[in-house]
C-alpha cells in the first residue's frame, strides 16, 4: 500500500459484498483471514486479538475475534448482527457485510445482501451442500445479488481432494442455476490454513482458478444499471431564494437507475406532467449527463409542481402506477405481519399509508416449498403479500431494478421497520415449487 | 469550495466503463443522498462539529449537497474545555464564512456548576455525553449528524447509518432496525432522535484522499509541526493548563502531528514529518496502527469502552 500513489488509490472502484455460512463453517475465520492476509489488520488490532486469545488459553490468535464487535458476541462466540468491514487492495476497495449464519438471523442476511453485488456462500467440505447452503443460495437469488461465490472450506480436512470439491461445486451450481443465480464461481479453500483465500494453495495443484481475493478484485462491478430505465426519486427541492440565485429551482436526488441527459423529455409521476431537462448539476457543477448512483440536481424547463416523493422518468419509458402491490417480502421484525395490518410503505423517497390485503403464501426455506395462506408472517419468514396503498405508486419490478423495485413496510405506531419487499412476480402460485415449469422459479 | 474538479464521475482504468464511479465518487454520492434524506424528513437536524477532519468533511459534503442553497442545518460543538486553540479558531472562522448557526454544549459549564466531576485520570471525553444529550433534548434536535465511521472501532462497525436513540440518547445494539437497500427509516417518537452517520462507509484513508481531492482546509495541527509534548500512557500529549505535565513527566519539543482531534487530555500526537497532505496520505497508507489505537487513550480503558459509551449516548 505504501508504494501506491494517491491518484492510483482514488481511481479504484468499490465492491460491496456479503458473506453467508452456517455457524461452524468457518465464516469468521475466512473474514479474519481475508483481512489479515490482505494486510488490512493493523498491529494494534492484532495485538488485542492475541491478548484475548492468550487469556482464553488459545494457542494462536483467534481471527474470528477481529469481527465480533459486541460484548455479547464475544461472550457467546457467535455473530448476532451484521457488521460492515472495510479493506482495500491496490486494485479495489471493499465493503464487506459480515452476516450471521444462524437460521433465526435470516433477516440479517437479507440486510447484508440488499446492497451487495456479490455473496460468498461458505460450505464445509466434509458436509457438502446442506439445508443452510440452499437457504443462503435462495436468499441470494431472491435479492438478485449478481454474483455468487461458493467457497468450499476446510479442504485441509478432506485431504485437499479434487473429487470432493468437484462434487460439491457441481451440486451447488446446478441448484443455484435452477434458482436463477446468474453466475457461480466455486473456489476450494482452507480459511484456517490460508489456502486460496489470498495466496494460491500449494496443496491443490489441480485447481487452476482464482483465489477468493483475486476473484473479488476482478469480478465486474455491474454498470448495466446505467443502461436501464432512468429513474430519479425526488428527495428535496433546492430553492436558494438568494440575491445570487433568485430563480433557481432544482430537484435533488440520487439516480436510482439509468442515465439522464440535458434535453431529455421527462414525465413526473404520479402527476403525469411532462417537461424537458434543461440542466443537470452534480453537486454544484453543471454536466451534460449523469447516471446511477450519482446524486444530482435536475433543472426543468417548466415550473410544475414537484415535491419530495415524486419520481422523474423519461417520458417514453415510464412505469405504470398502481395502488395494488404484489411482492415477495422478508419479514424482519419481531411483531408479526398479518392480513388487515395497517402499515406505512416507503418506496424510494415516498412514504404512503397501506394495508395488507392478503398473504397468499409463505416459503419454507428448508425445502423451498410453499405454504398457502399462512395468515401471518413472523420474523425471518419469506412470503408473498398483496398490499393496497392509499396513493398510486410508480413501481418497477425488482427484477428490473433493485432500487425502484424495492420497498420497506413500517409500523405507523412506533416506527419499527417491519418488512423488506420486492415488487413483482415470484413464487406466487400457492402450489409446491416442485410443480413449477422447467424454467425454474421466477423469483 | 475549491478543487472540485474530481466530483464528476471519471472513467476508471480498471474497467474502462464510462459508467463506473470511482470509489470516492460512490462514497460521496451516498453521503449526499443521506444528507438530503434527513433534510427531507426531519424538522430540526444538527451537525455535530468538532473541528476534526471527519466533521469538516461532513460539512463540506453538506455544502455540496444543497448547493447553490445554504446548508439547512445548524452546527453543534461539544466543547470539552480542553480544546486545541487552533481548532476553536478554525471552528469560528468556518461558522462565519458559511453563515452557519453554532450551538455549543460546554463540559466546563457542567463542571463549574458541580453537575459533572473531573475524573481522576483527567480525561474529559466520557464527560461529553451528558452535555451533548441534554443539549439535544433542550433544543429538540430530531436528527444529529455524527462523523463516526464503521472502520474506527469494532462496536462502530455494528452501527446503522440511521441509528434510533431513545429519550436518554441510548444505543441498544441488539434492537437496531435492519437497514435495507438505501431505504433509511427515520420514524421516531417525540423525545427520541436519530443519529445519522453519512461517513459510515468511509475509511480513514478515504477521508484523507477526499480532503486532498477537494482541497479542503484543515486545522494546522493535522500536519507535522514543532510542539511541546510530554509522554503519558505511551502517548505524546500537549503540555498545557489542562493538567500536564505532572511530577515525573518532562516536556520536550518534538516534530509531531495529530491523526485525530479531540480533548487534549486524551488525544495523542504521533511523531511525523508529514507536513503536506501527500505526505500524510503516504504515512497513513503505510501505518501499521489504527487511528484510535495510535492516538486515543479513552478507547483503551476496556475492550468494550466504545460500546459502553455509545450505549450511554456518546456519538
Amino acid at each position: 500500500m505504501s508504494t501506491t500513489t494517491t491518484e492510483a488509490l482514488s481511481d479504484t472502484t468499490l465492491l460491496r459484498f456479503a458473506t453467508a455460512g452456517s455457524v461452524d463453517d468457518g465464516k469468521s475465520t475466512l473474514v479474519g483471514r481475508l483481512l489479515h492476509d490482505s494486510k488490512s489488520v493493523l498491529a494494534d488490532q492484532l495485538e488485542a486479538v492475541e491478548r484475548v486469545s492468550a487469556s482464553r488459553g488459545q494457542e494462536g490468535p483467534d481471527l474470528a475475534l477481529l469481527t465480533d464487535g459486541l460484548r455479547a458476541e464475544r461472550e457467546q462466540g457467535i455473530t448476532i448482527d451484521v457488521a460492515y468491514r472495510y479493506f482495500a487492495t491496490p486494485r479495489r476497495r471493499f465493503i464487506l457485510a459480515d452476516t450471521p449464519g444462524h437460521v433465526q438471523y435470516t433477516r440479517n442476511m437479507v440486510t447484508g445482501a440488499s446492497t451487495a453485488e456479490l455473496t460468498v456462500i461458505l460450505v464445509d467440505a466434509r458436509n457438502g451442500v446442506v439445508e443452510q447452503t440452499r437457504r443462503h443460495a435462495a436468499i441470494a437469488a431472491l435479492l438478485r445479488v449478481p454474483h455468487a461465490v461458493l467457497a468450499v472450506n476446510k479442504m485441509d480436512l478432506v485431504g485437499y481432494e479434487e473429487r470432493v470439491f468437484a462434487r460439491i461445486a457441481e451440486e451447488f451450481t446446478a441448484y443455484a442455476t435452477e434458482l436463477g443465480v446468474p453466475e457461480v464461481t466455486a473456489i476450494p479453500i482452507s480459511a484456517l490454513a490460508g489456502d486460496n483465500v489470498v495466496e494460491p494453495s500449494a496443496h491443490m495443484d489441480w485447481y487452476g482458478g482464482p483465489t477468493v481475493l483475486e476473484h473479488l478484485e476482478t469480478v465486474p462491478v455491474s454498470h448495466d444499471l446505467a443502461h436501464c430505465h432512468a429513474r430519479l426519486p425526488v428527495q428535496y427541492v433546492i430553492r436558494p431564494q438568494t440575491a445570487e440565485h433568485p430563480d433557481y429551482r432544482g430537484y435533488a436526488g440520487q439516480i436510482a437507475a439509468g442515465t439522464f441527459r440535458v434535453g431529455d423529455t421527462v414525465t413526473v409521476l404520479p402527476s403525469g406532467r411532462t417537461t424537458t431537462v434543461t440542466g443537470i448539476d452534480v453537486l454544484g457543477e453543471p454536466v451534460e449527463a449523469a447516471w446511477t448512483p450519482q446524486s444530482v440536481t435536475l433543472l426543468l424547463e417548466d415550473d410544475i409542481d414537484i415535491s419530495r416523493g415524486d419520481l422523474i422518468v423519461p417520458s417514453q419509458d415510464a412505469p405504470a402506477t398502481t395502488q395494488d402491490v404484489e411482492a415477495t417480502v422478508c419479514h424482519v421484525a419481531d411483531q408479526p405481519l398479518t392480513v388487515g395490518h395497517r402499515v406505512l410503505l416507503k418506496h424510494g423517497t415516498r412514504t404512503v399509508k397501506a394495508i395488507v390485503k392478503d398473504i397468499p403464501s409463505r416459503l419454507t426455506l428448508d425445502d423451498l416449498s410453499l405454504h398457502p395462506h399462512p395468515g401471518r408472517l413472523v420474523a425471518n419468514d419469506i412470503g408473498r403479500v398483496k398490499i393496497r396503498t392509499a396513493e398510486p405508486l410508480p413501481l418497477d419490478s425488482y427484477a428490473d431494478s433493485r432500487r425502484t423495485g424495492s420497498f420497506i413496510l413500517i409500523d405507523p405506531s412506533d416506527g419499527t421497520t417491519l418488512t423488506a419487499g420486492m415488487v413483482g412476480e415470484s413464487f406466487a402460485a400457492p402450489e409446491p415449487v416442485k410443480d413449477a415449469d422447467d424454467d425454474g422459479w421466477d423469483f | 469550495m475549491t478543487g472540485t474538479t474530481g466530483s464528476v464521475a471519471t472513467v476508471t482504468e480498471e474497467t474502462g466503463s464510462p459508467y463506473a464511479l470511482s470509489h470516492l465518487d460512490a462514497l460521496e454520492s451516498e453521503a449526499v443522498h443521506i444528507f438530503r434524506e434527513v433534510a427531507g424528513e426531519f424538522e430540526n437536524p444538527v451537525i455535530l462539529f468538532s473541528g476534526g477532519k471527519d466533521s469538516i468533511v461532513m460539512l463540506h459534503l453538506a455544502l455540496k449537497a444543497f448547493a447553490p442553497a445554504p446548508v439547512p442545518f445548524a452546527l453543534l460543538h461539544v466543547d470539552t474545555g480542553h480544546n486545541f486553540p487552533e481548532v476553536l479558531d478554525y471552528r469560528d472562522r468556518t461558522v462565519a464564512r458559511h453563515g452557519l448557526r453554532l450551538h455549543v454544549a460546554s463540559v466546563q459549564d457542567y463542571i463549574d456548576r458541580g453537575v459533572l466531576k473531573e475524573r481522576p485520570d483527567g480525561t474529559r471525553n466520557p464527560l461529553q455525553t451528558l452535555p451533548l444529550t441534554e443539549k439535544i433534548q433542550s433544543e429538540k434536535f430530531d436528527a444529529v449528524f455524527g462523523g463516526g465511521r464503521r472502520d474506527e472501532e469494532k462496536a462502530r462497525a455494528k452501527e446503522r447509518v440511521f441509528s434510533l436513540r431513545d429519550e436518554f440518547s441510548q444505543w441498544d445494539p441488539r434492537r437496531q432496525r435492519p437497514e435495507l437497500w438505501n431505504l433509511y427509516n427515520g420514524r421516531h417518537a417525540p423525545g427520541e432522535h436519530v443519529r445519522v452517520f453519512p461517513l459510515s462507509n468511509w475509511t480513514e484513508l478515504d477521508v484523507w484522499q477526499y480532503i486532498a481531492r477537494e482541497g479542503i482546509e484543515l486545522p494546522e495541527i493535522y500536519y507535522a509541526h514543532q510542539r511541546e509534548v510530554f509522554q503519558r500512557g505511551g502517548m505524546w500529549l500537549t503540555a498545557g493548563e489542562w493538567g500536564g505535565p505532572k511530577d515525573g513527566e518532562t516536556v520536550e519539543k518534538r516534530l509531531v502531528r495529530y491523526r485525530t482531534v479531540g480533548d487534549m487530555s486524551c488525544t495523542g500526537a504521533v511523531d511525523s514529518e508529514a507536513d503536506t497532505i501527500e505526505k500524510v496520505i503516504a504515512e497513513i497508507a503505510a501505518s501499521r496502527l489504527t487511528e484510535r489505537g495510535a492516538t486515543r487513550a479513552d478507547d483503551k480503558l476496556s475492550e468494550a469502552a466504545m460500546e459502553d459509551r455509545k450505549r450511554e449516548g456518546y456519538f
